[in-house]
This record gives structure tokens, sequence and C-alpha cells, in this order.
């Protein structure tokens, strides 16, 4: 009998490819095919038809298009079709658009963003030629602080004063934080700053900074877990936390900045992703908008509502259109903030 | 029998991977010496086929793990250079991206050595000691492995935030980046050590303590030394986790820059304002520190002269 127990280990020896060999090759190519499987399956998912809406957000909105779908699915137009949102960070939604997840209605919360998808050639260059000027919400940069205001925060200067913490997301990571900067920097040219004395006050309050989260939820979460004593934030986004019954007060600053969230078809997407789009620009749809804390950009709706009215609201375009603001504000080597950061850093990096 | 005993006796006699010639195989082989000229070709081919198919297993292995980590890292570098070597230093030398990678690294050195004795400890009392509840608490160790990253960070900012119930508020400070890095690596320690620990033989204690050793010299002559192996593995996988943690830290951090920022916070700030080769060169630059202490761990207990305990 030439068969035998005993398997001497010898490379090439005595026979070919055992049987052990075998079902150890086998399993190795198994698991070299797997991530070859699931690679498949984006393609598997295919294009949508005119039935269903990609719809790509930001994190903020999702409560109010719960809402929003519910009710556009009883429109004629909106009968029979399912609108399949995707909520996260603005700028990380922007980036994944343009490097293909399937969307057929962008929604972000500043105009960059909207840019970035513009730039690849998925949304018309045209896209804020529209009534509202591309825009679907409007809201403003509020002050949140805990129930009856006790180190009574009222106003910017208040918000540089010793021993106040202010908790405000990073500029790099969080599109709300680049709205509560320059609704900071705004404030102090509207109140006949210059431009120096407006970039010495945003020093002194990331000086008070307490918590820099790296996004406007985060943010949130931080404040609510009981550090800091001003939170600055969407006020849609405070309205919210506020229904949800969260220990907060809301506070309008006497100047703040108008919030503009930019919506917009993308080329390919089918006739339902307009008729959406018409939704939520249309009276029922910025009713509901309103009733979400969101502040409606259609005059007609607005009048029935009573958000409160900051002295002076200013836009960005007050202060250069974002296009030039990004750069020269947020850019992480050469913009103004990260020169404040880094001379504060200098100071607290021994701390 | 005979093709039997000759196989022991190449095992025996023999530990070379020759073929054994034809005075040297059984009486069954003598057949093929008739056939020579064709004999040699066709056993290489027979030994080529063997040996590819034998190599098939290496080589998918290989392509699994180039297609897995190798790729990435390349585009990675490739990215982190793509707009020149000026933009690749001016990312690495920023003095934010130099303040979160001299925390993080700092931070999970640290950490790591804590950990490596508090593991140590933690799988002694796990292996030696039985008390009601080791089922529960063993697996309780386990918790920071499944745990979705973010949950322990929302977690230990209600513990050792501003609101915490022992009234410790470690947010916005180092020491609340040490904490969350330290309750993530913490299982990798203990699951290092545990499995050695388990197999060490105590009849080798007992005879170093009948023969008048001291429980510490027990523990430094004959334990210690046994176990430094999976001590260093743990310490090198808690490392590794440490510096490439974000989802547990970045809450209770408060992600202030300059001060408790960590690296990855920074990497993901740039990769969210279109700074993507920046982000790249600092993340190479992560990457490539981890690697050297990585090695220079893998060196460490390579020295110690003991097989490699993971």
């Amino acid at each position: 009998m030439h068969t035998s127990r005993i398997h001497p280990v010898k490379p090439g020896a005595r026979s070919g490819p055992s049987r052990r060999a075998l079902g150890r090759g086998l399993g190795l190519t198994a698991l070299a095919a797997a991530p070859l499987a699931l690679l498949a399956l984006p393609a598997a998912a295919g294009a949508q038809s005119g039935g269903s809406v990609n719809l790509v957000s930001y994190s903020t909105p999702k409560p109010a298009y719960t809402v929003l779908a519910q009710d556009f699915a009883k429109t004629t137009k909106g009968a029979g079709v399912t609108v399949s949102p995707s909520f996260g960070p603005s700028g990380t939604q922007a980036t994944s658009v343009v490097d293909g997840l399937p969307a057929d209605v962008v929604n972000f919360s500043l105009e960059p963003d909207m840019a970035k998808v513009v730039k690849a050639g998925l949304v018309s260059s045209s896209w804020d030629k529209t009534a509202t000027k591309g825009m679907v919400t409007d809201s403003i940069v509020s002050f949140v602080v805990r129930p009856g205001n006790p180190k009574h925060i009222t106003t910017w200067a208040d918000l540089v004063k010793p021993g106040v913490g202010v908790i405000t997301p990073n500029v790099f990571s969080s599109g709300g934080a680049k709205w509560n900067i320059m609704a900071a920097y705004g404030a102090e040219i509207h109140q006949g700053k210059t431009p120096a004395q407006a970039q010495q006050y945003l020093s002194q309050l990331l000086h008070n900074a307490v918590a820099q989260p790296s996004s406007a939820s985060a943010a949130l979460q931080t404040f609510l877990s009981g550090q800091g004593d001003v939170l600055l934030d969407y006020e849609d986004d405070a309205l919210y936390a506020k229904s949800k019954g969260e220990a907060v007060d809301i506070i309008t600053p006497p100047q703040t900045i108008l919030i503009e969230n930019p919506i917009a078809v993308i080329k390919t997407a089918g006739s339902s992703a307009q008729a959406f789009v018409s939704y939520l620009l249309s009276p029922a749809g910025q009713k509901i908008w309103a009733e979400q804390g969101y502040r409606p950009v259609l005059s007609s709706v607005a009048s029935q509502f009573h958000f409160p009215k900051p002295k002076t609201l200013f836009t960005i375009d007050s202060l250069g259109g974002w296009t030039s603001v990004n750069v020269k504000f947020f850019d992480p080597q050469t913009g103004i903030v990260t020169h404040v950061e880094q001379s504060l850093g200098v100071s607290t990096a021994s701390g | 029998m005979t093709n039997l005993d000759t196989t022991v006796g190449d095992l025996g006699l023999r530990p070379s991977s020759r073929d054994p010639g034809p005075a040297e195989r059984g009486p069954g082989r003598r057949r093929n010496t008739r056939r020579n000229s064709l004999v040699a070709p066709c056993s290489a081919l027979a030994h080529a086929g063997a040996f590819g198919a034998k190599a098939a297993g290496p080589t998918l292995a290989v392509t699994y793990l180039s297609l897995l980590v190798l790729l990435p890292v390349a585009a990675l570098i490739t990215n982190a250079f793509s707009h020149g070597l000026s933009t690749f230093w001016a990312a690495v030398t920023q003095p934010e991206a130099v303040a979160a990678l001299e925390l993080t690294l700092a931070a999970a050195a640290i950490v790591a050595i804590v950990n490596s004795v508090a593991g140590l400890a933690v799988a002694f009392v796990l292996v030696r000691d039985d008390f009601r509840g080791k089922s529960i608490v063993s697996a309780v160790i386990d918790l920071p492995f499944a745990l979705p990253t973010i949950v322990a960070g929302l977690t230990l900012l209600a513990l050792y935030g501003a609101n915490s119930p022992f009234h410790v508020d470690l947010a916005g400070t180092r020491l609340g980046v040490g904490t969350a890095l330290l309750f993530v690596t913490l299982p990798f320690c203990v699951r290092s050590v545990q499995p050695v620990l388990a197999e060490l033989d105590a009849e080798v204690e007992d005879a170093a303590s009948s023969l008048g050793a001291t429980r510490r010299q027990v523990l430094r002559r004959i334990l210690l030394p046994s176990l430094l192996p999976a001590v260093l593995a743990g310490a090198g996988l808690a490392f590794a986790r440490a510096v490439g943690e974000f989802g547990s830290v970045v809450l209770i951090s408060g992600n202030i820059p300059f001060k408790t920022e960590v690296a990855s916070s920074w990497i993901f700030s740039l990769s969210q304002s279109d700074a993507l080769p920046a982000a790249s060169a600092v993340s190479i630059l992560l990457v490539l520190i981890s690697l050297i202490v990585l090695l220079g761990i893998g060196w460490a207990r390579r020295r110690f002269n003991v097989p490699e305990a993971v």
C-alpha cells in the first residue's frame, strides 16, 4: 500500500496538491472575491426611475424632511413618488455627490458646498437664478443659553467677557461654524468696527471657546452635556432642540447673519425631482418648513409666522459673498481664522 | 509496507527536501528507472505544478493584503505629494498639525504603557481568580470593541463631562483625551495577555516557591519574562488604536486647536476643507511614525527570544 498517514513536510515532494491545499486555496479565493463582490453592489443599485427621488441633504433638516416627504406624497404630483433621503455633514455630502453618490435633489447648509457640485458639472450653473435665488429655507445664527439665561448673555460683547464659556463648532470641519464666525465678524462690522477690530473680536471669541466640536450636532451635544454657557447655533436647530424638551433658552442677538440654505436639482434627475423641489418652495411646503423652525423664503408664508426680528439682519453678500469669504477666512493654511487660532495656540500651546 | 518504511526513514534521517536517489527508493519505485528519459521533465513539471498550487495560497493572501492595505496607503502617498514637495512640507510643519501629532503620539504612548500594566493586572484576575460574576466581567471587558465609537464618546461625555454624576469634569482637557483612549484600548491589553497567562504552567511557579522564591521574585523572574511578548503585543495594538481614534475622543476632548485636538480630528478638518493633499500628508506622517513604533515593539519582542504571541 502506497498510502501513508504520515505526511512528510517536504515542498514539492511526494504528490501534487493535496485536498487540504486545494481547500485552503478555495478558502483564500473566496476571501479575495468577497471584497470584489461588495464592489459590484452599487452597480446593481442601478439608475433611478421617475417614481423615486434621491435626496442628499445636510444633517439638520432630517426631522423636517420626514414631515415634508409625507405631505408631498399626499399631493397629486407626489403620489407614488418615494423620497429616499441621505443626511450627513454638508461638506461631506457634497463631496460624496461629486464622488458618485446617487442624487436627484441636493440641499446643503451653505453655498460653497453647492459650488462644489456645480463645479463637478452635476448641477447647472444657473441654479441660483430662481425667484428665491436658489434657496429653500432661511435661518439666523442665535445664542443658545441655559434656562433663565443666568449669565445674562444678550449681545456679542457679552460673549467675550471673561468667564463666559462659548461653544462653537470647528470651522474647518463644520459648515455651521462658518455661519457663526461670519455672524460674529459681520456683527462687529455692522456696528461700525474696522476689519482689524472685527478680527480682534474673533480672537477674543475663540479665546473664550471652551470646545470646538467637529460638527454642529456634536456642539449641541457638548452644550447639553453641561459644558459652556452659550452655544452659537442655527436658530432652527435650537428651536428643534427646545421642542424636544431640552433645557435651553434661545436668545436672538441684535445683529446677526441671515443663513440661506441652497437647494438644486441634479441635471440628470427625472421630473419627480423638480416636482419635489417645487413642492418644497410652494406655500404648503414652506408652511411646514416654518412649523419646523425654518424661516420661509416665501414672503407670503413668512408674514404668517412670527420669527424674532433682529435689529440688524445682514447677508453674506454684505461681507463679500461666500466665494471670497471661504478662502479669505477659512483656508486651513492661509485663512484669517487659521491665523487667529495659531496666535491663540502659541500662547496656549504650553497649557 | 516497504514504502512506509522508506517514508519513515526519510523523515528520520533526511530532513532535506531533495528527492531520494534511485538507490534509496523502495522496491516500488524501481519500475520508473526504465523510463529515465521521460521521468526528469515529467517530474519537474509535476514539481512545478505542485509548487504552483502550494504557492497559490500565499499568493492569494498577499493579493488580499495588497488590495486591502497597501493600495490605500499607496493612494495616500500619491495624494500627499500630488501638489509637490513644498505643499507636503507646509502641511506637516503647520503649527496645528505639529501640535495635533505631538498630542496624539504622546497620549497614545502613555495610554499604551498604562494599559499594559492595567491589562496585565486584569488578565491575572481573570485567569487566576475565581469570583461570582467573573464571566460577566470578562464579557464586559470587550464592551469597548462592541460599542460604536461615537456612542462611547457620548457615554464618556455624560460620565466625565460637566454634568458628571461623579463630579469629575474632564471635558476639554488632555486628561479627558487620555481617559477616552484608556477606555477603548483596554480590551487589547487584556486579551493579548490572557491566553498566554492561561497556558502558563503553574507547576513552574510552584517549584520556584518551594525553592524559596518570594512572590515578587516569582513574578519578576518567571512570569513576566514569559508574558513580556504578549504584553508588548497588546501595547502595540493599543498604541495603534489610540493613534487613530476619533469618535470616542472628539466629544470629550472639546477639539480645541493646540490643546486637545488630536491628529485624526485635524486630518478630518483638512479633508472637509478641500485640502486633501494636506490631509494625506499629515496622514502619511502619522502612518510612518506609527509604523516605526510598531516595528520597534516587534524588535523588542524578538529580542526576548520568545516566539511571537499573536
